[in-house]
């Protein structure tokens, strides 16, 4: 037998292994609404909003370019941009936080 | 001419297209550690039962200057020949003719030997080793995939479909071996991946090599595509033909059978589990200690470890064990073991083979990730595939058999033939402590000492519900067995349930939850 830890189901701990795909999965965390986040690896081809700056819902805040697709990123709610987190040209992964509305 | 010369004639063409690729390009197929694609298929088959055919296929490309190119065979090898007597179809992709890509001609071989093998009721194994599609061939390479995914899918069900990965399978070539019954893979050979890490890398910045994309432990581990993992190419000949002396030749036959053999004495049954139900062994040891020669072939071994499904012979005819593995995460249900358990359950009610189940597992995995990956889907499988199959369907709770649980892993509910269960089983909505928390809970937090009450209350659950006899009241259990009866009790039911007679509505085909 391998490397057994406790384990608990339905409130019984159990002696047992491991799976490498059960350690590593990801905690839950609730979404913030107030981030917004890269939802495809790509890169970021234009910015067009700047810190402090007010925007209303729907505006484009930058161009995410991903799969040969030029992606708007939306502004979800009337708002001011707290921070940008990205620069043009930028290649950012997947679930990146881009920018943060105040 | 006279007949002489035509011989010669002939022995000369052969001579040329068994160069395959020529020197150095098989040079090359060496050099990466790979038999080539004849070798693969003489070891493989019974020795001289190999016979070839299309070996004179030409392809018809007049593009990117392919008129002038020569290949022979068209990259593929396709023929029949026989594995312990028994005849078989088989190709093998040449990746020493033009990297093994897939052109028209190249697929109408696969789709002829596969239409070969669908009419004569024989199980196909096919060798891939391919670049991909021939680009310069255009659509008609596609629609060659297109042709051999639709007939994999006629086949499913009717003949085995065995693939073996040896070189890289990638893009649309994938889907073949997904489509068959099972796959193996060679470590530092095999490859298979949707896209390679170059569009990757470009695509969307990742970097990552082949191997940790899509190599044959990735295959074997992580994503369950593969069934069988070998070390080297004849370690996996090797589980093909081991493979294959379990399962029928076709869905209207039984599986060959085998002077009957007791299992080993080394593995005692009653000594391999421990009686308290949180402490691991190794569910293995105990199909060990039941099935003929305690000989236990598993399939995906190294995915979703947590349950454990394979074959094994009882009085020499053989039998498909699903187990939950209490060494792994407790021998919880989840996303993937619940796939593997289904998948292997269709195949069994599909070739005519028992299935005996073995129980003991506390319930099902918690955790948002596995709710967000649809726990409920995937878990519904086992459910499906348990009530639609009507091969002989035998359970032994050995220990643990709590909630969802108990119903899915073949319950009498499931229409089990006959239902078992070890003195020490507990079958309940969930375990003592988590009931116990539930049903107590007023009465343990107005307790002066909440703990000793919460001990109390949990002892006094386990002695009403965690036993196997308020099942075996109803009915839903036959009979409690002591457990060392156990491979007498399977071997009786699986022989009186060998004219067993049972039917579904009649339907087109049903929805799983796929």
């Amino acid at each position: 037998m391998g490397n057994l830890k406790e384990f608990n189901v339905d409130g019984t701990v159990y002696t047992t292994e491991l799976t490498k795909k059960f350690e590593n999965r990801k905690p839950w965390v609730r979404p913030n609404p107030k981030h917004i986040n890269s939802f495809i690896p790509g890169t970021i081809v234009e910015i067009l909003v700047k810190e402090g700056q007010e925007v209303k819902e729907g505006e484009n805040l930058m161009i995410l370019e991903a799969m040969k697709m030029k992606n708007q990123i939306k502004m979800p709610f009337d708002g001011k941009i707290a921070k940008v987190y990205v620069t043009e040209g930028e290649k950012v992964p997947n679930r990146l936080l881009m920018v943060e509305i105040e | 001419m006279s007949l002489k010369r035509n011989i010669l004639d002939l022995r000369k063409r052969k001579e040329k297209v068994l160069q395959g690729g020529g020197e150095k390009a098989i040079q090359k197929q060496v050099a990466m550690g790979k038999l080539t694609a004849r070798e693969r298929v003489t070891s493989i088959l019974d020795e001289d039962s190999f016979h070839e055919y299309d070996m004179f296929v030409e392809h018809e490309a007049r593009d990117f200057g392919m008129e002038k190119k020569e290949l022979h065979g068209d990259g593929v090898i396709i023929g029949t020949g026989t594995i312990y007597g028994e005849p078989v179809c088989i190709f093998a992709q040449d990746f020493t003719v033009a990297g093994g890509s897939l052109g028209l001609m190249h697929a109408r071989k696969i789709t002829k030997i596969m239409d070969h093998a669908l009419k004569m009721r024989v199980p196909l194994i096919g060798i891939n080793d391919s670049g991909g599609a021939r680009i310069q061939e255009g659509v008609n390479s596609l629609a060659g995939y297109g042709e051999i995914f639709f007939r994999n899918t006629l086949a499913s069900g009717v003949i085995p479909q065995l693939s073996i990965i040896l070189g890289p399978c990638a893009g649309g070539a994938v889907y073949s071996p997904a489509l068959t019954d099972f796959v193996f893979v060679v470590e530092n050979i095999s490859k298979m991946f949707i896209t390679g890490p170059e569009v990757i890398k470009t695509v969307l910045g990742e970097e990552i090599t082949m191997e940790e994309l899509g190599g044959a432990k990735v295959h074997s581990e992580i994503t369950g595509n593969a069934h069988f993992y070998a070390l080297s190419e004849y370690e996996c000949f090797e589980q093909i033909k081991k493979l294959l002396t379990f399962i029928p030749w076709n869905n209207t036959k039984k599986a060959k059978a085998f002077p009957p053999k007791p299992p080993r004495p080394e593995y005692k049954i009653e000594e391999i589990v421990p009686s308290d139900p949180t402490q691991p062994y190794d569910i293995r040891n105990v199909i060990k200690s039941v099935v003929d020669d305690s000989d236990f072939f598993e399939s995906m071994e190294n995915f979703a470890r947590n349950i454990v499904v394979g074959f094994g012979r009882m009085n020499g005819e053989t039998v498909g064990f699903v187990a939950n593995q209490p060494l792994v995460l407790a021998g919880v249900l989840d996303c993937d073991s619940s796939d593997k358990a289904a998948r292997f359950i269709r195949y069994c009610n599909a070739f005519n083979i028992p299935i005996v189940t073995l129980e003991d597992m506390p319930g099902y995995l918690p955790g948002v990730d596995q709710e967000h990956m649809g726990v409920i889907r995937h878990g519904a499988k086992i459910l499906y595939a348990y009530s639609e199959a009507t091969v002989p369907k035998i359970t032994v709770i050995i220990r643990k058999a709590y909630g969802g649980g108990y119903i899915a892993m073949n319950s009498r509910h499931m229409k089990a033939d006959f239902m078992f269960a070890w003195p020490n089983a507990e079958i309940a909505v969930m375990g003592p402590d988590g009931a116990a928390n539930i049903i107590f809970k007023k009465e343990i937090m107005a307790a002066a000492d909440p703990e000793a009450m919460r001990k109390e209350k949990v002892a006094e659950y386990r002695e009403k519900f965690a036993n196997p006899y308020v099942a075996a009241a109803k009915g839903y259990i036959d009979t409690v067995i002591e457990p060392q009866e156990t491979r007498n009790m399977l071997l009786h039911s699986i022989e009186v349930s060998s004219n067993k007679v049972d039917s579904r509505p009649a339907k087109k085909h049903g929805i799983p939850p796929f």
